[in-house]
């Protein structure tokens, strides 16, 4: 396992030319491929809804939340013609008000619908442009890094600094590259800031394996600039405003079919970003369950066993300092404190504060690390290099014999929908195996308990409120606490349940020290200090409890 | 695709105990039966004379003593062995499985995992990890994860005497319920699905603790106000138990709760409630154990579930007098006693 430092290491493409990317051919195929999404959505929906009333129910359903959204929540990003399109919807739907039997025109209605849909979201990847933004994006972050790290006129065009030094990656790197050549990656990263996208894709490209596609928020296409990075990494567009069942059918099936027309893929399982700080403990199943669903067809579409397997792989981020922390972690208590209807916002809304965040991040940010988990199939079970699924008494597993029964592999909704809740559960456990302790996030954890016991008899929110004045930790009790815990996670590190940064190991004061210097450290309100005698105080409790979170789901709370 | 599979694989049943047998009888009506059993002069026996434990075995059914054959053969088994004994079971047949099989077991008794070198009297602390039921024993040992169970109000003599009755079907897969219920149901042979697993198998074992009491109090010859309470509040015991280790309270009020819970309550041909009765007639546990055939699970149960309360801090008045009675020699009418001035007077709370 390559630990820390991976500057000299450097990896070829897997593939020699990008013309063998599955995302470039599935772009040159563009058109037809949509056709088949539009052709196979509609023919699920259709036997979704047999019944005389039901395609009508849905078709006035879908109608009413989109002019609800176009009326409620526009955005920039949408088409010009959205609301001609939806009144000639309903113009259509009142014609057929009076009709019993209209099948084939609601049939009609629903495949412009879906259609629209279709091509929405599809991607446009451009190999031209995937290979002009990587190279942006390499000078342009090394510029800034080398810019802000060593401060000196003219260290602007170095190069002592690269991405490389800033960004750790570690697990299982190089199974990884040999899985995505056996078959078809599911890439699957926790999710706390924006920028884990861009990471994950400089990643991919670091690791020389050929672009994957992924569905982003819409509202970022908001956003000129950032729309011209996705569209040319092979993003395809989710807009989590539409939430009706056409829109999400659609959605799935363009993942499904695009997995198994072999194109490697990311889905942040969380849904949107955790608002909590927390590592994801439940995860949206629905486009998890897509890649379940593209395995069966695939089995059922090669049954001499044949036919490319699909895998898993958990990705953890760590983070010592979540630019967006103080509000995301305000939505969360926010969310928490009063369930209020939440609309979804689009904080960047324009290039300018993007652009204004990435530097930020960029110049400011602290070390990241990101681990790569070891390789799963649908059912959870660990693969080894070669893709074969093993069990945990270390023999093979025939994954195709999860979908047989009576000798055949089968369509059964409710056993994928089950396979695919047990999934979620196991990549959770996984990255809590595979999560890296920092020392920021345990003196945050630290911090955040020792004062919250102080005031056990006050509410959360009550406790939040407590002026951050009064609040002070002496350094020998901080002390002694943090090496308590600390046991406990080496501990549990021993028993595989968690892993940690490097420099956690090192003497108690320097980690203590280090925790302290990195956790939110460029928040202007710093969620832990020292003061001049030495003790442990906070200027923002809210984000503290954010960085604290992070340690949630260990079970370390009892230890102190 | 229900009815596409007549030219079928035979089924399979592990285990040639009486519930066992009347499963693979039940079985047999409709499809060729393996049955599994350990003892080779208990395959020959059954093989040779059609008869096992003096009841009559269908003619589609046919014994076996080897797991490979029978796993190579089934592709949906029944399992149906004593819980002791069911881990052991499971590690023998586990390489001989492939995840397109279904398991259905039978067993209402629990398994305990412990660190190496622990044993349930030396442990300080039992908690729900610790405690296993049989659908988790299979999947910690086998690919197996269509995994499903039979509980209910099923004695074995009835069955074998071909009384009307009926059984629960409880899995997480709809698929599982569905063979189950293909296999299993004929005109005197109800069958119900359930989603709640670990719910059923709560139900099925937790009952059995019930069972050793309502023995007891029939054994003292006290009435049947007597026996009402001791179902009603043995009821609320279950659920109270049952959901602080992972089961639904719906599970408790079926078939597999209520259903089981009257049947074994007022039924001498159960092994629990014979516990009960001959521990009131003033025998010790290891006289009864001694002469007993077959298991009573719901001995070791106590074990177990009083170990978890103790753990979990919980309190469950007729489990933990039980356990005194059964393991440090109170006897019934003192721990009646005891139960009757226990201070507690809320008639329902769990609803």
């Amino acid at each position: 396992m390559p630990k820390g430092n991976s500057k000299d290491k450097s990896y070829k493409p897997i593939l020699p030319g990008t013309n063998a990317w599955p995302v470039v051919q599935l772009s040159k195929n563009r058109k037809q491929f949509i056709a088949k999404v539009i052709e196979e959505a509609l023919n699920k929906i259709k036997d979704a809804t047999p019944g005389r009333q039901s395609l009508r129910e849905e078709l006035e359903s879908t109608l009413y939340q989109e002019k609800l959204r176009i009326k409620q929540n526009p955005w920039r990003v949408d088409p010009q013609d959205d609301y001609r399109f939806w009144e000639q919807v309903k113009n259509d739907l009142v014609e057929l008000a009076t009709e019993h039997e209209a099948r084939k025109q609601e049939e009609e209605i629903l495949h412009r619908i879906v259609s629209r849909y279709a091509n929405e979201i599809a991607g446009n990847f451009k190999k031209t442009r995937y290979q002009f933004t990587r190279e942006m994006v390499k000078f342009g972050f090394a510029r800034l890094l080398n810019a802000t790290r060593v401060k000196r006129f003219g260290a602007f065009f170095r190069n002592e600094y690269t991405l490389k030094d800033k960004i750790q990656v570690t697990g299982k790197a190089k199974q990884l590259r040999k899985l995505a050549k056996r078959g078809t990656v599911v890439m699957v990263p926790t999710h706390f800031s924006n920028l884990d996208s861009i990471l994950i894709g400089w990643i991919i490209h670091v690791l020389g394996m050929p672009a994957f596609i992924y569905g982003a928020g819409l509202n970022l296409f908001n956003i000129k600039i950032f729309a011209y990075f996705m569209n040319s990494l092979g993003a395809y567009k989710v807009d989590r405003r539409k939430k009706n069942s056409i829109y999400l059918e659609t959605l799935k099936m363009y993942s499904n079919l695009a997995i198994q027309e072999g194109a490697h893929s990311l889905f942040f399982p969380g849904g949107t970003r955790s608002r909590s700080g927390e590592i994801e403990n439940s995860l949206k199943l629905g486009l998890l369950g897509t890649a379940m669903e593209a395995q069966r067809s695939i089995y059922m579409k090669h049954p001499n066993g044949e036919g490319k397997k699909i895998f898993i792989v958990p990705v953890t981020i760590n983070y010592n300092f979540v630019l967006e922390a103080p509000s995301l972690i305000h939505e969360h208590l926010e969310r928490q404190g009063a369930e209020k209807y939440y609309v979804e916002s689009d904080e960047y809304s324009t290039s300018y504060n993007m652009i204004k965040f990435l530097i930020k991040f960029f110049t400011k940010g602290s070390d990241i690390s990101v681990s790569i988990g070891c390789g799963m199939d649908l059912l959870g079970n660990y693969v080894d290099d070669e893709g074969n699924s093993i069990d945990q008494h270390g023999r093979f597993i025939n994954t195709r014999d999860y979908f047989t029964s009576n000798g055949e592999i089968t369509a059964d909704k409710q056993r994928e929908e089950e396979y695919t809740r047990r999934l979620s559960q196991i990549i959770v456990k996984e990255y809590h195996k595979i999560n890296r302790v920092f020392a920021s996030h345990l003196v945050a954890f630290i911090a955040f308990n020792l004062w919250r016991k102080q005031y056990n008899k006050l509410d959360l929110y009550d406790f939040l409120r407590l002026p951050e004045e009064e609040m002070v930790i002496n350094y020998d009790v901080f002390r002694s606490h943090f090496k308590k815990v600390r046991k406990q996670i080496f501990k549990l590190k021993k028993e595989n349940k968690v892993n940690v940064a490097a420099h956690l190991k090192g003497n108690i004061d320097d980690v203590i020290k280090l925790g302290i210097d990195n956790v939110g450290m460029y928040h202007s309100k710093r969620p832990l200090l020292t003061d001049k005698a030495g003790n442990i105080i906070t200027k923002d409790l809210n984000t503290l409890y954010y960085y604290h979170n992070r340690m949630n789901g260990y079970d370390l709370k009892k230890h102190i | 695709m229900t009815s596409k599979s007549t030219s079928k694989k035979p089924v399979g049943v592990i285990g040639a105990g009486s519930f066992g047998s009347a499963i693979a009888n039940i079985l047999a009506e409709k499809s060729e039966v393996l049955l599994y059993a350990r003892d080779s002069n208990t395959v020959k026996k059954i093989a040779e004379n059609k008869e096992n434990r003096g009841h009559k075995l269908h003619t589609n059914v046919t014994p076996t003593g080897d797991l490979s054959y029978l796993a190579n053969a089934c592709d949906i088994i029944f399992p149906i062995v004593p819980s002791s004994a069911f881990r052991s079971m499971m590690q023998q047949l586990s390489p001989y499985l492939h995840p397109y099989h279904i398991l259905i077991h039978g067993t209402k008794g629990l398994d305990i995992s412990l660190p190496p070198g622990e044993t349930i009297d030396s442990t300080p602390s039992l908690t729900r990890e610790n405690i296993r039921t049989m659908s988790e024993v299979i999947m910690d040992e086998s690919v197996v994860i269509r995994v499903g169970c039979l509980a209910g109000p099923n004695l074995a003599k009835e069955m074998a005497a071909n009384h009307p009755a009926a059984t629960v079907v409880a899995s997480r897969y709809k698929e599982v319920i569905r063979e189950g219920e293909k296999l299993l149901r004929n005109d005197r042979f109800q069958v119900y699905g359930n989603n709640d697993l670990i719910g059923i198998e709560l139900a099925g074992v937790l009952k059995n603790i019930i069972a050793i009491a309502s023995g007891a109090l029939s054994g003292l010859g006290l009435g049947e106000n007597a026996k009402g309470l001791l179902i009603s509040r043995g009821m609320v015991e279950m659920i109270h138990l049952g959901k602080a280790m992972g089961g639904e309270v719906e599970a408790f009020v079926g078939l597999a709760g209520i259903g089981d819970l009257v049947t074994t309550c007022n039924s001498t041909l159960s092994r629990n409630f014979t516990v009960g009765h001959r521990l009131a007639k003033g025998e010790t546990l290891e006289e009864i154990l001694a002469d007993m055939e077959e298991v009573a699970e719901g001995v070791n149960t106590v074990r177990i579930a009083k170990k978890f309360i103790d753990t979990a801090k919980l309190r469950a008045p007729i489990t933990e007098a039980l356990h005194e009675v059964l393991f440090d020699g109170l006897t019934v009418d003192k721990a009646l006693q005891m139960l009757m001035r226990y201070p507690y007077n809320v008639d329902i709370d769990f609803l």
